[in-house]
């Protein structure tokens, strides 16, 4: 047995304790008022989502452009269970049942699709996503176009924030596996990945299972959140949301789509009060982001709470750090 | 060690191998030679297992191994160096190496296998933090090498080793390929470069339009008019 105990650990394990201290004392004192908690909501779903569809898009290179139905699929299972059992303990059936349920179609989905490339990748998922919002919409349990409504609300910020900084942590300690290494080459050069031995469709699907697992987790805090759900929430639109803070993160930085998912929040939440305004100025920043920033707003790079405060790279250190090395 | 018998390879209606046989026996250097669109990478990649051929048989250490996965044809010890070096260039090298152990279980072979690497390329070990894409094409042909070599390969596949090299570098590219040889390391080699390859060869195979056409040690072919004529300029 390995040490779990290591000073980086300790420190991580400190820092994310922190971060949530510091948020409910802010939501304790009001100072967060119920406003501001749905933005906090809004990001910490988004968070999931992003990590969980940077695993497939930019750790393993596969273009997906359908998260938003396993998202739906996780929220709708979720509610359906939520809404016919009582008590707490249907909640974590439900979100349980909606991950594992978005996990199931996803295998079943990307067995077929994964073999596809790049483009016909991107549209096979695009139509997935459509088959599931039209399912929902024409299913008679689902609500159709009404939806479902009145699901009981568990979601709180404790959940939100153990089920998003879970989703960090897996994903990174996936990333740094050799589970994850094999993914990252496929990313890199699929043919070599195959000729050292790397069972290139295996990974492909394990990372779209984990990524659609993560989707529905972030469908069920969803749906138990704002307690009403119906199929336009998740259309193409909503994929297309993941995907820009994918991109504007940085493509296989988990770092960058956390950043990006709390910075669009913010935005999103402040351009309110300019309604007209709001989607030409949201879209110029985006444009403005990826100009400056064509990689992201990490690149690939990672931050991790373990080796802070050493890592807060300066431009000066790094350079030093290159010389040494040369 | 290696037989391959009969064995076609079609691209849709594109009969790209036509009845290709050719043996590879253990401790050689053989080298399959012939011009652009010849088949001879198809050739490569149909041992290896990354395409399928429609009929012939590929045995390997006296195993069938046409059908297998890539995954087991590498377990099994046959290693594949692709054309184009194609390195993982958003990995450090030291990573790349790492992945080319992937199926490997075995941590000490691993720390040796790497030093050894290490030993036989120095610049490596200079540049192992460094991403491989960063690399000058040369450092990249060996980290190429280095990383099939890290699968402990008892054949070892290489295709066009010499690709877009400067002349003075696939000098020095071909006297490794001949010490890896040395070593231990039985060698399929493709090349364009007829002279080149010709020249450490134990034995060769010349292939046009997807049949192989001459075969001879690698000396015979050096000196045939044929050759020299379709080949080696002059």
């Amino acid at each position: 047995m390995k040490n779990l105990l290591t000073p980086k650990n300790i420190k991580t394990v400190v820092g994310i304790v922190a971060i949530y201290g510091i948020i409910q004392l802010l939501i304790s004192t009001n100072i967060l008022s119920d406003y501001y908690q749905v933005t906090l909501a809004m990001i910490c779903i988004n968070i999931i989502l992003a990590v969980g569809l940077n695993l497939i898009t930019g750790f393993t290179g596969q273009f997906s452009l359908g998260h938003a139905g396993f998202m739906s699929i996780g929220a709708y299972t979720s509610a359906l269970i939520t809404i016919n059992m009582t008590g707490e303990y249907s909640f974590y059936v439900g979100i349980l049942g909606g991950a594992g349920l978005a996990a199931v179609v996803g295998f079943i989905i990307g067995m077929p699709t994964l073999r596809l490339k790049g483009d016909y990748l991107a549209i096979a998922t695009l139509g997935m996503a459509e088959i599931i919002r039209i399912m929902m919409l024409n299913l008679d349990f689902t609500g159709g176009a009404a939806g479902l409504s009145g699901i009981p609300q568990y979601t709180n910020w404790l959940w939100l924030f153990v089920f998003s900084a879970g989703t960090v942590l897996v994903t990174r300690n996936f990333i740094n596996s050799s589970h994850g290494r094999a993914c990252i080459s496929i990313r890199e050069d699929e043919i070599a990945s195959e000729a050292m031995g790397v069972n290139t469709t295996k990974y492909k699907v394990l990372a779209f299972v984990i990524g659609a697992f993560f989707a529905g987790i972030a469908g069920a805090l969803y749906s138990s959140y704002f307690y009403f759900i119906k199929p336009d929430l998740f259309g193409f639109l909503k994929s297309i949301d993941i995907l820009v803070i994918v991109v504007l993160g940085g493509m296989g930085s988990l770092t960058g789509s956390i950043l990006a998912a709390i910075l669009l929040a913010i935005i999103s939440t402040y351009l309110q009060s300019f309604p007209e305004l709001r989607m030409v100025i949201y879209s110029l920043l985006l444009v403005i982001i990826m100009i400056f920033r064509p990689k992201g707003l990490m690149g690939s790079k990672e931050f991790s709470l373990g080796g802070f405060p050493g890592n807060l790279s300066l431009p000066w250190k790094k350079s030093a750090k290159v010389k040494d090395e040369g | 060690m290696l037989e391959i018998k009969n064995i076609d390879v079609y691209y849709g209606v594109i009969h790209a191998l036509k009845d290709i046989s050719l043996t590879v026996s253990q401790g050689e250097i053989v080298t399959l030679i012939g011009a652009n669109g010849a088949g001879k990478t198809t050739t490569l990649r149909t041992i290896s297992g990354l395409i399928k051929p429609a009929n012939g048989r590929v045995d390997f250490n006296g195993e069938r191994i046409k059908g297998t996965s890539a995954k087991d044809i590498v377990k099994k010890g046959l290693s594949h160096v692709p054309e184009g070096r194609r390195v993982f260039p958003e990995m450090t090298v030291f990573e790349n190496l790492e992945l080319g152990a992937y199926l490997r279980k075995d941590k000490k072979g691993i720390k040796d296998d790497l030093d050894r690497v290490y030993a036989s390329f120095p610049i490596l070990q200079k540049r192992s933090r460094q991403n491989a894409g960063t690399l000058s094409g040369g450092e990249q042909q060996m980290l190429a090498i280095g990383r099939a070599l890290m699968s402990r390969p008892k054949l070892l596949l290489m295709d066009e080793p010499s690709m877009g090299l400067a002349p003075l570098l696939v000098k020095e590219i071909f006297s490794i390929i001949r010490q890896i040889n040395e070593q231990g390391t039985t060698i399929l080699l493709v090349e364009q470069n007829a002279n080149m390859a010709l020249s450490i060869a134990h034995r060769a195979y010349v292939i046009e339009t997807g049949s192989i056409v001459l075969e001879g040690t690698g000396k015979e072919l050096a000196q045939s008019e044929e050759i020299k004529k379709a080949y080696l300029g002059g």
